[in-house]
């Protein structure tokens, strides 16, 4: 089995008031120094197979149709 | 919204089950609001994974009317029916209130009973109604004149990028909106700006 974790960010330029609003309460519980903070998403995943090219391309394929909207998203697919 | 098409068309509306694979002949394919799948993953994500949006798919690319609203709106951004992405609103809060839309296109099968500029009410109700699309996608949508609704008069309830409140595919058969016409369709409601959406794109007189 193989185990992989695929990590969705929002890509640069698009608005992220979620990531505003945690930046804002960092900033108000006395954290210094914060600069931008963004929002994303982490899904670890269970593959059945062991060939690590076969899971890396179908993992691409989950992330291009369902993961990530990949018009306001990016994605990363490590194998762990 | 089957309230609504039933009282305006005169008869209910045939409803399809998420997993059919087949939609019979109809004059209008509605896609009503709600938060299907809890808004899971993305608002909208999953249903538009769902057998019947092939069904849907295969309608629209043969002609038929799709009119999404809200969520249906979300439902057919995700599935690639229109473009650009329905985004959390720039306020981070559900808005829930009446807003003024300006009709930017008069010119299409769903808006054809408005005059061009007119400025409607319309009932708004969602938290993921921002809209983006970038640059590029933004200016082929102006210049093709697929905006068919703005938020007008400062009503902008969540920060969509030109204020769009509605959009509509090149072919002119799709559209999406965020803002709720079946919720304003009779005096009861409060007024019938709504009512001229329905009748147009079910080819009913005003």
């Amino acid at each position: 089995m193989i185990k992989a974790r695929v990590t969705v960010t929002l890509k640069n330029g698009v608005l992220d008031p979620q990531g505003k609003a945690i930046e804002g309460a960092l900033g108000s519980m006395g954290f210094e120094g914060i600069g931008h903070v963004r929002q994303g998403k982490v899904f670890d995943l269970e593959l059945s197979t062991t060939d690590a090219a076969a899971a890396r391309q179908q993992l691409d394929e989950m992330c291009a149709k369902l993961l990530a909207n990949t018009v306001i998203e990016d994605y990363a697919i490590e194998l762990i | 919204m089957i309230a609504a098409l039933t009282k305006i068309s005169g008869e209910p509306p045939i409803t399809i089950w998420q997993t059919e694979t087949e939609i019979p002949d109809v004059d209008l394919i509605v896609i009503p609001g709600g938060f299907s799948y809890g808004d899971y993953l993305r608002c909208g994500a999953i249903a538009a994974r769902m057998p019947v949006m092939e069904a849907v798919r295969r309608k629209a690319a043969s002609g038929t009317r799709v009119l999404g609203v809200c969520n249906g709106f979300q439902i057919l951004v995700e599935a690639g029916l229109l473009p650009g992405a329905l985004m959390r609103n720039a306020s981070l809060k559900f808005v829930c209130k009446q807003v003024q839309l300006e009709v930017a296109n008069a010119d299409t099968v769903f808006t054809g009973q408005y005059r061009q500029g007119e400025i409607i009410q319309c009932p708004v109700a969602h938290h993921d109604g921002n809209y983006f699309a970038e640059s590029e996608t933004l200016k082929q949508l102006e210049d093709n004149g697929q905006v068919v609704f703005r938020y007008a008069n400062g009503t902008n309830p969540n920060g969509s990028v030109n204020d769009i409140a509605g959009i509509i595919n090149k072919n002119g058969n799709v559209l999406g909106m965020m803002p709720h016409p079946e919720n304003l369709i009779e005096a009861a409601h409060g007024g019938n700006d709504g009512y001229a959406l329905f009748s147009a794109a079910l080819g009913i007189a005003a």
